[in-house]
């Protein structure tokens, strides 16, 4: 693989972590709930597998420490909006310490299924403040890449109502009730996230993609946009138009 | 940099602090009984005990999955829990809430474990400012004395045994609470703790947080906290008819 830019932390170094021993490629895969991810995670993996890279690929409530306590927390009535914020920071930074860096280590690339980008979104929306939870969540490496899959709140609605028949209650937001009813919290909160990702997109460099077009579309973007960065051009970094490419999606 | 948030309301908070070792259990405890006693509602916070969490964090204890950050953060989260679910609306309501260990614990024993100061105090940034914090200052060697004579073991995180100081449990130990213990010392003065000398006998000490208690509170709690009236009954049982001072 080309050379790259050596990753850094965002505000706190993690103890006891050296970055310039971590020789992987860190991707970042960002957009709202039910938007596609993780169809576009297990495709990326199976190509870059195919070209001959080790993969590891990690999302939110994975963690060996506190991910089924997460489980357990949202199946009660009392998961508060700052305890929930800990809960998956907590889980956020076992992944980190004990998957992600030992894997950047190793030279793998390294796929995650929503970063801290999420955390923060979803703190916002809940109407955390956004100076804290930036600076709680300050121990995390920049990746090389976000990809923003984005899309509207309608778009959501019909791929979950379509593809999984029912609103799930944490993802409608419904421990705050933005609305009478779990389809119009979902509207209300998911319009929230998307707002609060969207303001992410100049400060933490996304790439933003159209996630209105079709699977093979999107797959397609996303391998075309991984391999310039492989080559070493790193265009997020450079990125211009980033609000202009949310209105081209919004349009 | 604003640390904690102001409270408003009507309630109270008393928070206890000091190295493992130094008493502030036990005169949390009197303290909260004396303050039952004078009729006042009163409710109790212990660190570490949120259901929620409280699972994760001794399986990751028993496992040994922490490191500096996933420790002071779990205790964050349960930290979390206890303030939006029980320390909030309960001063809100009007009760006088004792917290044994608040987030000066983690002040100290995060950033004697490596975390960054800065980093550790924003994270508890929502916290509700206590109306007292008491500090049971005591020297490294009477607290040791006392722990070390009452329990068969030393537990791996409480000895600092994640950070690899030394070897022996014992040595571990005194190096890490010596490290907690400066800690302590150098926020005293900048957090506004009441510094008792946890070194008197323990009936002295709870004569000087009752003093301390009715000088600074003692107005503000003959208005708005919740209390039974004088000679009312409560369980069965007659509450006291003296309300403070």
């Amino acid at each position: 693989m080309a050379a790259r830019l050596p990753l850094t932390f965002y505000r706190e170094p993690l103890p006891g972590v050296d970055t310039s021993e971590l020789q992987g490629q860190l991707i970042v895969i960002e957009g709202p709930d039910a938007v596609g991810r993780s169809t576009q995670i297990a495709l990326l993996r199976q190509w870059l597998e195919q070209e001959g890279h080790a993969v590891l690929d990690s999302g939110m409530a994975r963690s060996a420490l506190a991910g089924r306590g997460i489980q357990m927390a949202k199946t009660g009535n009392t998961l508060g909006p700052i305890t929930m914020t800990l809960f998956y920071t907590t889980d956020f930074a076992d992944r980190l310490e004990n998957e992600i860096v030992p894997a950047l280590r190793a030279g793998f690339v390294v796929l995650i299924d929503r970063y801290i980008y999420s955390i923060m979104a979803r703190a916002i929306a809940r109407g955390e403040d956004r100076r804290w939870i930036e600076q709680v969540a300050g121990f995390a490496l920049v990746p090389h890449a976000t990809y923003y899959l984005r899309t509207d709140v309608e778009h959501l609605v019909s791929r979950v109502v379509m593809g999984r028949g029912a609103f799930d209650y944490w993802e409608s937001g419904m421990d705050l009730r933005f609305g009478p009813d779990m389809y119009e919290s979902f509207i209300k909160y998911q319009k929230r996230l998307i707002h609060a990702l969207d303001a992410m997109v100049e400060p933490y460099e996304f790439t933003v993609v159209d996630a209105g077009q079709p699977i093979e579309r999107i797959f397609r973007e996303l391998q075309r946009r991984m391999s310039r960065l492989r080559r070493g051009r790193i265009p997020h970094r450079r990125v211009r138009g980033g609000q202009a490419a949310i209105e081209k999606a919004k349009a | 940099m604003h640390l904690l948030v102001p409270n408003r309301y009507r309630g109270k908070l008393i928070v206890v602090e000091g190295i493992d070792g130094s008493g502030k259990s036990t005169q949390i405890s009197l303290l909260s009984h004396w303050l039952r006693s004078q009729g006042y509602a009163v409710a109790f916070s212990e660190w570490n005990s949120s259901p929620l969490v409280r699972q994760t964090t001794r399986r990751g204890k028993r496992k040994e999955m922490f490191t500096p950050t996933t420790f002071s953060l779990i205790h964050a989260t349960d930290f979390a829990d206890r303030m939006e679910s029980y320390i909030l609306p309960l001063v809100k309501s009007g009760a006088i809430v004792c917290a044994d260990r608040y987030a000066y614990t983690a002040f100290a024993r995060d950033v004697a474990r490596g975390v960054s100061r800065r980093w550790v105090r924003n994270l508890y940034r929502f916290a509700m400012r206590p109306s007292l914090t008491f500090y049971f200052r005591v020297p490294l060697d009477v607290a040791l004395g006392r722990i070390l004579g009452g329990r068969d073991a030393l537990k791996y995180y409480e000895a600092g045994m994640d950070l690899g100081l030394a070897r022996d449990v014992e040595e571990s130990f005194r190096i890490f609470q010596g490290r907690i213990l400066d800690e302590y010392e150098a926020m005293a003065a900048e957090m506004g703790f009441h510094v008792i000398d946890a070194t008197l006998s323990i009936e002295q000490q709870q004569r000087m947080m009752r003093g301390i208690v009715v000088r600074e509170l003692g107005d503000s709690l003959k208005n708005g906290i919740l209390h039974l009236p004088a000679g009312g009954e409560f369980n069965g049982r007659p509450s006291a008819v003296n309300v403070l001072p």
